[in-house]
């Protein structure tokens, strides 16, 4: 119980909006930096120490882009749903700003997952796209990532716009597994699993470690531009409140219109986080 | 014709959509944060001036 105690009392500590500037700030220049060289050591062994593969010589190297974007496309709804359970279930608005901020970014990199799938398609399937269940199924998580963005921007209340978002998220978490099993129920001309199965990677290790690495420095640039995205959130909703208090100034007297700010670099409480 | 194009290019294309889009978000992300921390600078400037006035 006590140990229950200690997590829920460090996840609020951190999860708090004024803390959260704070050492997100502190953390983006380090995370952002490792982002880089992690980066550059995959696209280093990737495009230089990886040999071609001898039956799809170098178009190969567009694995090390492609599957990547297709895990993040995947790892990222996964970030949206887990959010939206603790904006639902704890009503934690920084759990909110996670899942909004993580949404646009998930749709680029499902995107990328499809047009980089779509370059490789062609000189490999002789076709840019087919109607197959892996590459249908991305592309429902695209609309997916489309329709979250679309039905929270539709609503003024930003408060009910959260919770359908995040019911919306969680309902559309199906998609997961039917993206991942696609290759297995159905016959697809996409190639069935390769890292990610119960005996093995079956990919040769001079092929397998650049995509790893690669893999290590999408999911790193995901984390910064999470911060990043989470960050402008909530100073969208501090910008927000300050206009509601200085509108809401000439009704009221100077002192009490102070009183109705949320001050300091704080960015107000649960409800000045989620409320327009 | 898009389809003609050898494999090095189809490699340098993918990178290059790649390069565009993700750099492209990073920096996007970068210049909203700046111009809300502005924003809200010139806002909280505002509001002590007020008081202060």
């Amino acid at each position: 119980m006590a140990g229950t105690d200690v997590q829920q009392s460090l996840v609020q500590r951190f999860s708090n909006p004024t803390r959260f500037m704070g050492w997100s700030g502190a953390l983006l220049p380090w995370i952002g930096g490792l982002t880089a060289l992690v980066i550059v050591a995959g696209l280093y062994a990737g495009l230089v120490l990886a040999p071609p593969d001898y039956q799809q010589g170098e178009t190969v190297r567009i694995m090390f882009v492609h599957v990547p974007a297709a895990w993040l496309a995947m790892f990222t709804y996964l970030t949206v749903v887990i959010s939206s359970i603790g904006f639902l279930v704890w009503r934690h608005p920084l759990a909110d700003v996670s899942a909004k901020a993580a949404v646009p970014l998930g749709a680029v990199f499902t995107l990328l997952a499809l047009v980089t799938g779509s370059l490789w398609g062609r000189p490999m399937w002789g076709t840019y796209w087919v109607w197959d269940a892996r590459l249908t199924s991305v592309l429902i998580l695209f609309f997916l990532y489309l329709g979250l963005m679309a039905l929270r921007n539709a609503l003024e209340d930003e408060l009910l716009a959260g919770k359908l978002t995040a019911m919306l998220a969680i309902v559309g978490v199906i998609i997961l597994p039917v993206i991942k099993f696609s290759v297995d129920w159905w016959a697809t001309l996409h190639q069935p699993a390769s890292v990610l199965r119960a005996d093995g990677p079956t990919l040769h290790p001079t092929i397998l470690w650049p995509l790893l690495v690669m893999a290590v420095g999408f999911s790193l640039l995901f984390m910064t531009m999470h911060l990043i995205a989470m960050r402008n959130e909530v100073r969208r909703r501090r910008i927000l409140s300050l206009q509601r208090a200085r509108a809401s100034r000439p009704a009221v007297s100077a002192e009490a219109a102070g009183g109705t700010s949320t001050g300091g670099t704080g960015v107000g409480g649960p409800a000045t986080l989620v409320e327009r | 014709m898009l389809g003609d194009f050898s494999h090095e290019a189809f490699v340098a294309l993918s990178y290059g959509v790649t390069a565009l889009a993700l750099g492209g978000l990073f920096v996007w992300l970068l210049v909203v944060g700046r111009a809300r921390q502005r924003r809200i600078e010139a806002l909280e400037a505002m509001r002590e001036g007020r008081r202060g006035g």
